[in-house]
């Protein structure tokens, strides 16, 4: 190192030390690494932060455009803040008599409500049978229910429809529910995955004191898949509320339709009037981003549980 | 019942209480399966060589709707043109872009977590919302992507309004919602053992070959846990091209996927007959798809205890 020059300051012979101290703890080789550390570290913060800007901006430019007047949503150069916000937007979309917000939210909180119940009590059932129980025919009968995912629903969904309306029931919810009170093949397969993780002492020891396979399930076995239940509901939950093909074909009036359903009426009707439009999409999907960030453990753990483990 | 062996004879008194309890527990499902698997995919079969307008009972026409189809239908050619066009680009890009964005999430950064939960942000977005908010962005004249493509100088396509560029748009939207395919990888990615990837290291790898080397022979069982689900379900997209392209799947047919022309025919048309072919065809073509996949997969799937098979 170069010698320092005799008369210096306090206050630069302290800032010099400083210097001297810094120079030391960048050259040295622990502090080396140390810096290469938080350079990387910057450097994964700046990729991440970049790619997750990409994935947010079509969400940020519906929650901004729905405050915007028609001739602010396309304006150059581009706004990304409107000024003066348009709050009306909302008040309008939500008043709009062709989309009847809260009626088209309770639609769809009760039907992905209902589908939720009826597939977490049917498939907690279903997937004990299969995970937990030996009975002949077993394994043949999961080998036909993991083929039938594969099995395009459009297939199914014909005949059903003919059914269906045979039996006088379009218009109404109840062939878009009822299926689902007998099961889901997915949610089978993840279930049981679960269920065989699980150890099978408890259920043994409740044989041996006599108690029979229905308390085994219902006080042993479902407090223990809590936290797969939940995950079930969740995933359910949301891909109802995105469903629109079945309502698109069951349901014709609009006080029936799910918020889905409502929106792509909407936009059939009134397609130029994009900032209301926007407003529309943003309340379709607020109720979901809520549920989302309440629930996001189960949303990440999940998608972990519904992949291919086990 | 001589010469007829039941399978319940070897079985103790408690296995056969089992085998019932076991029964009772998949008795829902194995109605649904009859009734809403089994029944409607044979019925579709049947259908499918009859005429049947919903209002009049069928009437038996033989083969001549698959006739129709390949030969007399227009919009045949086009829908499965547009079908495996998109399948073919969106699968293989959505699952490098879905690999890449899991291995960036697998990093150790601070709050990786909060990165993980906005990443899978978009997938709850209803398709009918995101759709819109695409066809704002894609807006040719002053929309916000064009906007920013001339200001880099670059002439800027009018997407969904262009039947060239109608169908890289639908792409570019489907990227944005790997957010499930990206997790499943995330699961897997955090399955493969640290030891492997420190030892690798040791024996002085770079990043490269331990992706070439480690990471993706142990990730391929997720790879084509992936490619297949994603294969069958990108020939069912629906939602998004419907919303752009209406029925007719505007622009000039460009957005008119194979689920829509089914949609078409059995919905608006009613014929339920030659609606129930295409399904059929399009079962077979799914099947079949998989089928090629599976077999291809003993080339490239690395299992644990043996190595890849060929």
């Amino acid at each position: 190192m170069t010698p320092l020059p005799d008369r210096i300051s306090a206050p630069e012979q302290a800032a010099t030390a400083d210097m001297a101290h810094l120079a030391k703890s960048v050259f040295s080789p622990a502090a080396g690494r140390k810096l290469r550390r938080h350079v990387l570290a910057a450097g994964r913060h700046v990729l991440l932060i970049g790619v997750a800007m990409a994935f947010m901006l079509p969400f940020v430019w519906m929650v901004i455009s729905a405050l915007k007047s028609n001739d602010m949503v396309f304006s150059q150069p581009i706004q990304w803040w409107p000024n003066p916000p348009r709050w009306s937007n909302f008040l309008e979309a939500f008043n709009y008599p062709r989309f009847p917000f809260l009626r088209l939210l309770w639609n769809s909180v009760f039907y992905s409500g209902a589908v939720t119940i009826a597939t977490v009590v049917s498939c907690a059932a279903v997937a004990y049978g299969f995970a937990r129980l030996r009975f002949p025919g077993r394994d043949l009968l999961f080998m036909v229910t993991i083929a039938t995912l594969m099995i395009p629903g459009i297939v199914t969904f014909i005949p059903t429809f003919i059914l269906f309306k045979a039996l006088g029931q379009l218009g109404s919810y109840v062939p878009l529910i009822v299926p689902k009170f007998f099961g889901d093949a997915f949610f089978i397969f993840m279930m049981r995955q679960f269920y065989l993780t699980l150890p099978g002492e408890l259920a043994d020891a409740a044989r041996v004191d006599g108690a029979n396979e229905f308390r085994i399930f219902w006080q042993i076995m479902l407090p223990l898949v809590r936290p797969a239940l939940l995950v079930m509901a969740v995933f359910m939950f949301l891909w109802t509320w995105h469903d629109f093909f079945g309502p698109l074909v069951y349901l014709s009036d609009t006080s029936q339709f799910p918020l889905s359903l409502g929106l792509f009426a909407f936009r059939a009707q009134r397609d130029t009037y994009w900032g209301l439009l926007m407003a529309a999409a943003t309340l379709t999907t607020l109720p979901l981003v809520i549920i989302f960030f309440i629930g996001q453990r189960y949303f990440v753990e999940g998608v972990k549980l519904t992949g291919i483990k086990g | 019942m001589s010469g007829f062996r039941s399978p319940w004879a070897h079985l103790s008194l408690m296995q056969r209480r089992e085998a019932r309890a076991g029964m009772l527990f998949v008795l829902p499902w194995v109605l649904s399966l009859l009734v809403f698997t089994a029944y409607p995919v044979l019925a579709s079969v049947i259908l499918s060589f009859t005429d049947y307008s919903i209002v009049q009972t069928p009437h038996w026409v033989g083969l001549q709707n698959y006739q129709t189809m390949f030969t007399g239908d227009p919009s045949f050619w086009p829908a499965v043109r547009n079908s495996i066009y998109y399948a073919l680009i969106s699968v293989p890009l959505g699952l490098v872009a879905s690999l890449a964005l899991a291995l960036v999430l697998n990093m150790r950064a601070a709050g990786i977590s909060i990165y993980r939960t906005l990443f899978y942000l978009p997938s709850v977005v209803p398709p009918i919302a995101s759709t819109i908010v695409f066809i704002v962005m894609f807006e040719p004249q002053s929309g916000l992507v064009n906007t920013l493509i001339r200001l880099t100088g670059l002439p800027a396509p009018a997407w969904f309004s262009d039947p060239t560029w109608s169908k890289p748009g639908l792409v570019i939207m489907s990227l944005w919602g790997i957010g499930a395919t990206t997790l499943i990888f995330l699961a897997g990615l955090q399955d493969i053992p640290r030891s492997l990837l420190e030892a690798a290291a040791i024996d002085g790898a770079g990043p490269w070959q331990k992706l070439r080397n480690v990471i993706l022979p142990l990730l391929s069982p997720v790879i084509l846990f992936n490619l297949v689900m994603n294969v069958i379900y990108s020939f069912q997209v629906f939602s998004q091209p419907l919303v752009i392209g209406g029925t007719t799947g505007a622009p000039f047919e460009s957005m008119l996927m194979y689920m829509v022309h089914i949609y078409r025919n059995a919905f608006r048309y009613f014929k339920m007959g030659y609606a129930s072919a295409l399904s059929v065809v399009l079962f077979a073509a799914v099947m079949l798809i998989t089928l090629v996949i599976f077999r291809s997969a003993r080339l490239w799937v690395f299992h644990e205890e043996s190595g890849p098979v060929a």
